[in-house]
């Protein structure tokens, strides 16, 4: 691979899969008129759910899911021992995701509910980093692959690697949407970070802020902004609770 | 005649599935000691967190019990809400969401036979080396689930976790030029589908069956997907409310899934058994795909599941055809229906890709949700993977198989599943 006249040496990946849907790697074969390109950029070394080979010299590891169980925890160290970057790659790895919502309530509870009388090991979702140092985080439930492939090229040709650093509601007036505030629902756009080309408010349904606080938010104004409206603040706690992104600013507002 | 050997097989973690599976074999003298397949994945208590949710939101949080086959979650969930609090969907969203169901079903059964299925018939560890040595065939897959991935994007804004499928219809329809390119893609891409065809019909498929009780939706005038009747190939007919009588749910010690039964020690959901107790209701070109690989009513080879579904997207190609027409015609005005949450209880049944789903759910008078089960195609699955492993694992020692022989037999009868196991477990 040349670029510009430099050799270009795809890089080393991993993938691995924790307590998730595994959405998050399915990007990774989709957006397929451009996969033979993106394939180039890099050396699958161990991708369980698509390759039968395992091999455990690479240098970017993509983490996805959460950690809910103590034998996660030792596989996750024994990655980041090997991993030259450790990617949390989607919301779970990043906040913690739709797994967290059950750390609210006590985790027998949780079980019992679902397995009546069997022991099952489980403990409240942790995020990715709240176990081993993360060097990267990419969110999106699922990631968007336009994003990862922009940072993929970024990793190959050692340039700087950076998620947008505004809120949702930039992309979504790029893309001439009406406001879902004007229709009457609460959207997450306009404290929620940007990088999905606002794909949720553009099909006509809220943004549930799955990528987590843009940078320097203004949360008070948009609590006010949801009471001006005379819209539910129950409904917008909903919202906020779904991905665990906005643990800091519920605890703020409540 | 059985040679005497010892050995296991002890796969961790199975590869070029989705989800975390184990399977053991355990020979002693020659003789069948164990088999198993275990379903190790760490769960995510969908039916505890899903409680005290709004149902406008609860599609949305269902939609991520599955990478794969988010399109089928979030529709049973709103099928569920909808008949629990008696919203009529307008027939225009019915379409759309028909037609999203086919792209999914397409994405999944493509990924599947070129990515997860193919290269144990071309004894290649992935479809990596098959791109250099096949690139015509790994390009033709490549654009039956591009085609999938478009339809599930134009039907619903995205092709992982839909955003305007939604309580009492759609929030967005397609426009009338994305229905158009969408129409002239599909024509497009038939010749990819009969080169995949094609390409199938040269691979062995290994001859194994393992009678069994084959369960999904039939509705009696076209091929199932959103809702109907749950019927088996041993006659049993069920209603989608009476979801349980079909399951059956119960605990084992090695598997955090639970195993379903129905009439037998176990039953099968899934291509093959959509194929088995639809195959009339089939379009033309599908059961001719299927008679050229020799597959009728009632197959019990399970490998054969690949076969079946490879049938189907031929169906799919052609409904999918039809449904763009219809949308076409249509003004695309009348996309959602207004609705009031109210308390009531209702399961909806959906076919995914692998398989029939239920989600029950019930709420209260604000629409908040306060009690789920979800039945997963997967679960319907393992206690039956489990059964045919141990038959298969029999059936090689009889015939002579080596260790290694006997290993890719195994492996290869669970990806014929094509199990989701994060998602059987949720």
């Amino acid at each position: 691979m040349n670029h510009l006249g430099f050799e270009l040496k795809p890089v080393k990946i991993a993938s691995f899969d924790f307590t998730c849907c595994e959405g998050c790697q399915l990007q990774l074969a989709n957006k397929e008129s451009t996969l033979p390109e993106f394939l180039s950029l890099i050396d699958i070394r161990n991708f369980r759910e698509i390759s039968s080979e395992r091999h455990d010299d690479y240098d970017i590891a993509l983490v996805e899911g959460s950690i809910t169980r103590s034998d996660e925890i030792q596989r996750l160290k024994a990655i980041r021992a090997k991993a030259k970057v450790l990617v949390a790659y989607g919301t779970c790895a990043c906040f913690g995701g739709v797994n967290s919502l059950k750390n609210r309530i006590p985790q027998q509870e949780v079980v019992r509910e679902v397995y009546d009388g069997k022991v099952i090991e489980t403990m409240p979702s942790m995020r990715i980093e709240d176990i081993v140092e993360v060097d990267l985080c990419i969110p999106g439930c699922p990631v968007s692959k336009e994003e990862v492939e922009r940072i993929m090229v970024g990793l190959v040709t050692r340039s700087a690697v950076t998620l947008p650093k505004y809120p949702v509601c930039v992309e979504c007036k790029q893309r001439l949407n009406t406001c879902l505030f004007d229709l009457g629902e609460i959207c997450l756009g306009p404290v929620t970070r940007a990088g999905c080309d606002a794909v949720c408010p553009t099909g006509k349904t809220a943004c549930l802020g799955c990528r987590g606080p843009a940078e320097d938010i203004n949360f008070p104004s948009f609590v006010q902004l949801v009471k001006d409206k005379e819209l539910s603040l129950a409904n917008m706690r909903e919202k906020l609770a779904l991905y665990n992104g906005f643990g800091d600013y519920l605890d703020q507002e409540s | 005649m059985t040679k005497k050997v010892d050995f296991d097989i002890d796969l961790h973690h199975l590869t070029r599935v989705e989800g975390h599976g184990n399977i053991h074999v355990s020979v002693r003298e020659g003789r069948l000691a164990e088999a198993t397949w275990a379903v190790v994945e760490t769960p995510r208590f969908f039916e505890a967190i899903i409680k005290g949710m709004s149902a406008e939101q609860a599609p949305f949080l269902t939609s991520r019990i599955c990478g794969i086959c988010s399109i089928s979650h979030t529709l049973t969930s709103i099928r569920a809400l909808e008949r629990a609090m008696e919203i009529e969907p307008p027939k225009t969203a019915r379409a759309i969401r028909l037609l999203a169901m086919h792209g999914e079903t397409l994405q999944s059964h493509a990924l599947h036979l070129f990515f997860l299925a193919a290269p144990d018939f071309l004894n290649t560890p992935s479809a990596l080396p098959i791109m250099q040595s096949h690139p015509d065939i790994v390009l033709a897959g490549l654009q039956l689930k591009e085609l999938g991935n478009e339809i599930s994007t134009v039907t619903t804004g995205r092709c992982t976790h839909p955003v305007s499928l939604v309580l009492g219809g759609v929030s967005k329809a397609p426009s009338k030029e994305q229905l158009l390119r969408l129409k002239s893609m599909i024509a497009e891409r038939l010749p990819a589908l009969e080169r995949t065809t094609e390409f199938f019909g040269t691979l062995t498929i290994p001859q194994f069956v393992r009678e069994t009780e084959f369960i999904s939706l039939r509705n009696g005038s076209t091929y199932p997907s959103i809702g109907g009747q749950l019927v088996s190939t041993d006659g049993v007919v069920r209603e989608e409310n009476d979801y349980l009588q079909m399951t059956n749910e119960y605990l084992t010690e090695f598997s955090t899934s639970k195993f379903t039964k129905v009439s037998r020690q176990s039953s099968a959901a899934g291509s093959l058994a959509r194929f088995n107790n639809n195959y009339d209701l089939l379009h033309p070109r599908a059961r001719a795909a299927a008679a050229a690989f020799g597959l009728e009513p009632v197959c019990h080879n399970p490998f054969m599941n690949n076969v079946a579904q490879l049938v189907e997207c031929h169906h799919i190609m052609e409904d999918a055809a039809m449904l763009v027409d219809r949308l076409l015609d249509d003004n695309l005005q009348e996309i959602r229906t207004p609705y009031k949450p109210k308390a009531g209880k209702a399961t909806g049944a959906v076919e995914a890709p692998r398989g029939v789903l239920y989600h029950h759910i019930e709420t209260d008078d604000e629409g908040k949700v306060t009690k789920a089960d979800c039945i997963i195609p997967t679960t319907q699955n393992n206690a039956n993977i489990h059964y045919d492993l141990h038959a298969l694992a029999e059936q090689a020692l009889q015939e002579g198989k080596t260790e290694q022989e006997t290993e890719k037999l195994c492996v290869m009868l669970v990806r014929s599943y094509d199990p989701c196991i994060s998602c059987s477990v949720h």
